[in-house]
Order: C-alpha cells, then structure tokens, then sequence
C-alpha cells in the first residue's frame, strides 16, 4: 500500500464475506489484543470498538502474494515449496538444510529474512506437512522443531481445529465432546467415518504420516525449466543417468541464451504413484558447463528412489546468477591445471557444504577463538597474528589436566605428568601471558592464562598453560593445563 | 611429484600426528599452487601450519565425518588435479587403496600425501605393511639445539626413509620446516644450507 497505508498504532481489520454476511478476514495483533477474532461479524466489531480501521480484504491479491513467497522460498531454501493458503507456506528440507547448518539454522535464517519484509512468521518443522501445518499455527511457540519419530506426541495436545478439517464439521465434533487430535485419534474409526465422511480420518492418517501427502512446488514462470515426459516410465540408473545428462544439456543451452549461469539446479522426478522425488545440486559460483553440472548430478542419481517407474522428469533452474566469461591467458610452457572451484563443488555437494573451508587467522590471543572458517572460493585475508607466534600444530579442543609443580609465578614446571605417565621438562620457553577479553565473554574478566612451551626429554614439544599469573588469587585457580602439541 | 607418499609419526607421534603435519605442510607448500587437506579428527590448528610454510591462502580443508568418505575425497581430489598437492590424515590405508591412489597421484601428477594416523598405539604396527605408496617416511621428534639462552630451539627431527621405490632406506636428523617449508640439516652433521634441505626434499619427491 506503500505512503497510504496505517499507521501502526492504529488497529487494521480487513473484511471479507461468508457468503451471507460481512465478516473480518484478518486482524492484525493490536486488534486481537482488543478482542478481535477471525469470522467475527463486521458490523459487531464496529460497534464494540469505535476505533478501528477497516478495509477491504482481497483473497485473489492474497493468494498471489503467497504465491510470490513461495517462489521466494524455492529460490532460497528447497527445490519443494508449495502456498499453504490462505496464510502458510509449507517447504520440504530434505536435504537441503545441511546448507544453513542444521535445521534451526534454516528456520532462523528464513525468519530473519522475513523480518527483514516485515513479516512477522511462526515456523514448525514435524514430518509431515499436516502435523507442522498443526503446530506453526496451534504450537503457540515462534519456532518449533519436533525431532524425528515424535510427531505423534507432539500432535496429540492440539485442538481438532489444528487438522485442516472443513470448518462446519468442528462444532458438531466439539459437541461429541472431542477436543484434541489424542482423543479423536483413538476414537473407533467405522462410526466416525459414516458420520463425517472419510476426509476426517484422511486428515488424521495425513498428520501422523500414515498417509503420503505430496508437496506440488510452486510454479515460477521466471525460472527456467525443461520437463520430459515418458510414455514408458524409466527405472534403471543408467537410463535416468542418460535422461538428466540430455535435460542438463538443455538447460545449458537455454541458459546461454539468456546469459545465466546455475547456482542451483532441481530435478523433480515425478514416480508413477505420484510421489515427487527431488534431487538438486548448488554450486559457489554461476555454472554453465554441462558436463560439469551433469557430473554433480549424477553422483545423486543414487538417493533417488524409483519406486515403480519415473513418469516424468523437470528441471529447475531455481537460482541464477548472470554468467560473464573471463578470458584466460594460457602459458605456453606449463599445461594449465583443471579449475579447483569444480572440485570444492563436487566434494560440497557429496559431504555437505560445510565440510570445505579455509582457516582465517582472527586478531586474538585466545588460541579457541583464533580461527574463522570461511567457505573456499572467499578471498579473505586473515590477521598474521597466529602464523607469526609459536602456536602448536594440533589443539586440543579441550585443555587436558596435567599434574605439574613450578616455582612462582614465572617459572615452567620442572617435571608434569599427563594421561598417567610422567615428563621431565629438557628445556622451556615462557610465560607468554594472555588475558581473558573481558569485551565478549563478561566472566573472563581479569583471568589470565601463562602459557609455556615444555620440550621434554625424548624430543616432544608441548603447549601448556596455568590459569592465574602467580601473584593474584583472583586471576585464576593455579592450575596447569596441556593445551597442544608442537612439531 | 606425481605419486603417493606415506608418513608417519614415531613414539606417541603415531597418535597426535603433529610432527608429520607440519612435514607434510612444509613439502605441499612448495609445490606452489593450492593444496587440499581432508582431516577427520578436530584438534588441527590452522593457522600454525603456516610457520612451517603453507599460508592460510594456498590451502582449503576438507574435514569429513569417516574414513571412507576421507578416502573418497582423497581420490577424487587426486583424480581432478586442480590442486598441486593433497594431504590426508588416515588410519587404515589398504593395499588396493594405496594403488588407486597413486594411479591417480600419477595421473594428473599431484602430489599425494598420506599422513597415517592411528588412534591407539598398537595399530601403529599397521606401519610398513605393503602399500604402493612412493615413499614412506617415519618423523620422530629429537631434543632441539640447546639455545644459548633460556628458551626452546627449532625443532628437530629423525627423519627415516623406511621404504623407497627403488631406492635405499635411510636416516636423517633435520630441522622442521620453517616459513618457507624448506627443512635443514644441522652444521655438525653436514656443511648445511638451506638449499642443501631443498635439494634433499625434491630428490625424495
């Protein structure tokens, strides 16, 4: 609405109609605190409260709208995003939420983006689309994450309203008496079912994933997309290898007209019993060589699972970015070496994103907080701090108790013992003092760490530390800690 | 260049692969272009490997969750060739394993680095089984120079060359790596330069 719209102090209604009467569609929070509800007649409202705003609801501009974000949606987090009118969207992520590290991280990422187009979102994972429909909008928590396997439990406090069941069979379930899915879904079922019809236990079986329920992506005009339909439906992996290495042609071709390049490519294949299985592959820059992009397909043809036939392939181009070729200079006297961006692509996408990385060396003392990974193709530079100082090889996660005994405060320990057997120190080098930053962590306020390198007799180079400087009890406890292994 | 090379720590080295790693970093900066190194184990601490010369710029790692997926990233690193040098830190490494590898090192002439890496002391003995590896070096760590002040030396290292195709196995007391991954052999030992560590190190590799 732009200039035009309300201000935010004021509370919003929209209106719609249900068929024989005016009724509020939609309510903002301000206006739900008042005691506004959903389906509550317009003309109540207006004369229980003086002060709203009211304006014309618009289903179609709505269902487009959600449309719009369910594009968005595919472009940003999964090959498999379908509207969930008239106010969710729902999103299989499968497989793709190892790329926001771990699931939360996917819902935090979403939520924040959203925010960012000031929605405001609820979002429930379960497995199945009816029980996280159930618990986004009945859950009454921001964010829930129903591990696997615990669906049912989770479902079975939620009201009947919470099963997408046709709003004129809830009051005459409220009247038998069934309040929650847990007493509905232990009801005999015959009964039931010639009372209300089969769409109930429809539901039911749907939520607790008794009852497959595809998801039908969205469709987005914009993106680019090839299909290839079959007459005879297709099983064996070498013939669906062959089919995505001809669909992955074409789309390289339709790409180069429009100068893309890839960034994520989806490969629908649609199964004879109407199951959607969806494989799809990312890459750290835009891509347009075939054979490359076939090849990160291929390797997983593998997690497909057939079932009785694939009767349909698609191809989704779901995010592109402009491709501009360089030119390279070949030297003439050493061949050159294949790109090694193809190779971080291949190995991302077979062990996840997050394996691949480079180390950048952070401006701190504090050896637990001195590296950051940043992904391989990023060309940042990090501080040289860490790769000037004697810093050990291997860091142990966790510093490891040793027992020692040093004179105070700033002698190394003539002899320790760790992991049970004892070793006379040779030679040393130290105190290197670091102190705790009191700016990111509030109780390492004031504590100090003496580190030493411990040469032993036998040639092994340690890295150890004691908490405290010696002189002032409260810098730290006086203990001795081994902290890494040098070369 | 092109083959695979084996290297192991010796005593307790054979456990915390630390005087091997930074070997191993020392020899793979100096093939110059970029270098992948797959580790399982959480303890590597990046940023010093580039005392012993490879740069926080030259190299990508690659930490996976197993031994076979760090195997097959060993390959697959090895067989596209876009990296001049891959490191990887393994425990078990079969013959037919150690063949593909080095076919693949052979190749696409990477260098292929294999630090074995052992949870217990006990599976060290796996060491110096038949392989098809290159080379095969064992890194034990020696008592530094004493300084002639307070402190630690550079470090110093045994170095035996326990198996060498078509070579003889033998014995070197050097000192690790420094900024420029070159390794030296003390003065007492040999009239010793740098250039003599380099030289040594490209006759091996």
């Amino acid at each position: 609405m732009g200039s035009s719209a309300p201000s935010r102090e004021v509370p919003l209604v929209l209106k719609g109609s249900d068929g024989r009467r005016r009724v509020v569609s939609g309510a903002d929070d301000l206006a739900r605190q008042m005691g506004v509800y959903i389906g509550m007649p317009v003309a109540k409202a207006e004369a229980l409260f003086t002060d709203l705003v009211i304006l014309d609801g618009d289903r179609t501009a709505d269902a487009d709208a959600l449309e719009k974000l369910a594009v968005w949606g595919l472009r940003h987090y999964s090959p498999l995003v379908a509207a969930d009118p008239p106010d969710g969207l729902v999103l299989d992520i499968q497989g793709a939420a190892h790329l926001f590290g771990g699931e939360a991280g996917l819902i935090e990422d979403a939520r924040r983006r959203l925010a960012d187009f000031n929605i405001s979102c609820v979002a429930a994972l379960a497995d199945t689309w009816g029980a996280a429909h159930a618990l986004a909008r009945f859950g009454r928590q921001p964010m829930q994450i129903v591990e696997r396997d615990k669906t049912g439990d989770a479902l079975r406090r939620l009201p009947v309203e919470a099963l997408r069941l046709p709003p004129d069979m809830l009051p005459d379930l409220r009247l038998l008496g069934l309040d929650t899915i847990g007493e509905l879904a232990g009801k005999p079922r015959p009964l039931l079912t010639k009372t209300f019809g089969p769409k109930l236990f429809r539901r039911i079986d749907q939520a607790f994933g008794r009852l497959n329920e595809p998801i039908e992506p969205v469709e987005a005009p914009e993106l680019i997309r090839i299909e290839r339909i079959f007459a005879e439906p297709i099983g064996a992996p070498e013939t669906i290898e062959k089919y995505t290495r001809r669909l992955t042609d074409r789309m390289c071709l339709r790409l180069e007209e429009a100068g893309l390049g890839s960034r994520r490519l989806d490969l629908h294949f649609t199964r004879t019993d109407n199951r959607i299985e969806t494989i799809f592959v990312s890459t750290a820059k835009p891509v347009r060589d075939a054979r490359r992009l076939a090849k990160l397909l291929v390797d997983k043809i593998e997690t497909v699972d057939p079932g009785w036939g694939v009767e349909k392939m698609v191809m989704t181009a779901a995010f592109t970015e402009p491709l501009v070729m360089k030119q390279t200079l070949a030297s003439f006297e050493t061949p050159a070496r294949p790109d090694v961006e193809d190779l971080w692509d291949v190995l991302a996408n077979r062990h996840g994103s997050d394996c691949l990385y480079r180390a950048i060396s952070v401006a701190t003392d504090i050896p637990e907080r001195a590296v950051r990974r940043v992904s391989p193709t990023s060309e940042e530079v990090g501080s040289e701090r860490n790769a000037i100082y004697r810093r050990p090889q291997r860091l142990y996660r966790k510093p490891e108790e040793i027992m020692a005994l040093a004179v105070m405060p700033d002698h190394p320990p003539k002899a320790f013992t760790w992991r049970g057997q004892r070793y006379a120190v040779a030679c040393a080098d130290g105190p290197e003092r670091v102190h705790g930053e009191w700016w990111i962590a509030d109780r390492e306020k004031g504590k100090v760490r003496d580190y030493f390198i411990l040469e032993v007799d036998g040639g092994e180079r340690f890295w150890a530390f004691r908490t405290g400087d010696g002189q002032h009890a409260d810098t730290g406890g006086l203990k001795w800690y081994l902290h890494g292994k040098f070369e | 260049m092109g083959a695979l090379h084996e290297i192991a720590g010796g005593a307790n080295g054979a456990i915390d692969c630390t005087a091997p790693a930074a070997f191993a970093a020392g020899i793979a900066a100096r093939t110059g272009g970029k270098v992948l190194w797959c580790h399982i184990q959480p303890d590597l601490f990046e940023p010093a490997l580039a005392r012993s010369g490879l740069r926080e710029n030259q190299v990508v790692f690659c930490r996976v969750a197993d031994e076979s997926e760090l195997l097959d990233s060993f390959l697959e690193a090895l067989s596209h060739g876009g990296p001049t040098a891959v490191v990887a830190e393994l425990s078990s490494l079969k013959p037919v394993d150690s063949q593909r590898l080095q076919f693949a090192a052979e190749k696409t002439s990477t260098m292929a680095i294999a630090l074995r890496r052992w949870r217990r002391n006990v599976d060290a003995r796996d060491f110096g089984n038949q392989t098809s590896a290159f080379t095969r070096w064992r890194v034990t760590e020696l008592n530094s120079e004493p300084l002639p002040v307070r402190g630690v030396g550079r470090a110093k290292w045994q170095l035996e060359l326990m198996h060498a195709r078509s070579g003889r196995p033998a014995d070197f007391e050097v000192e690790a790596c420094n900024g420029q991954g070159l390794i030296s052999i003390p003065s007492q030992l040999a009239d010793g330069s740098t250039e003599a560590g380099d030289g040594f190190i490209r006759a091996v590799s």
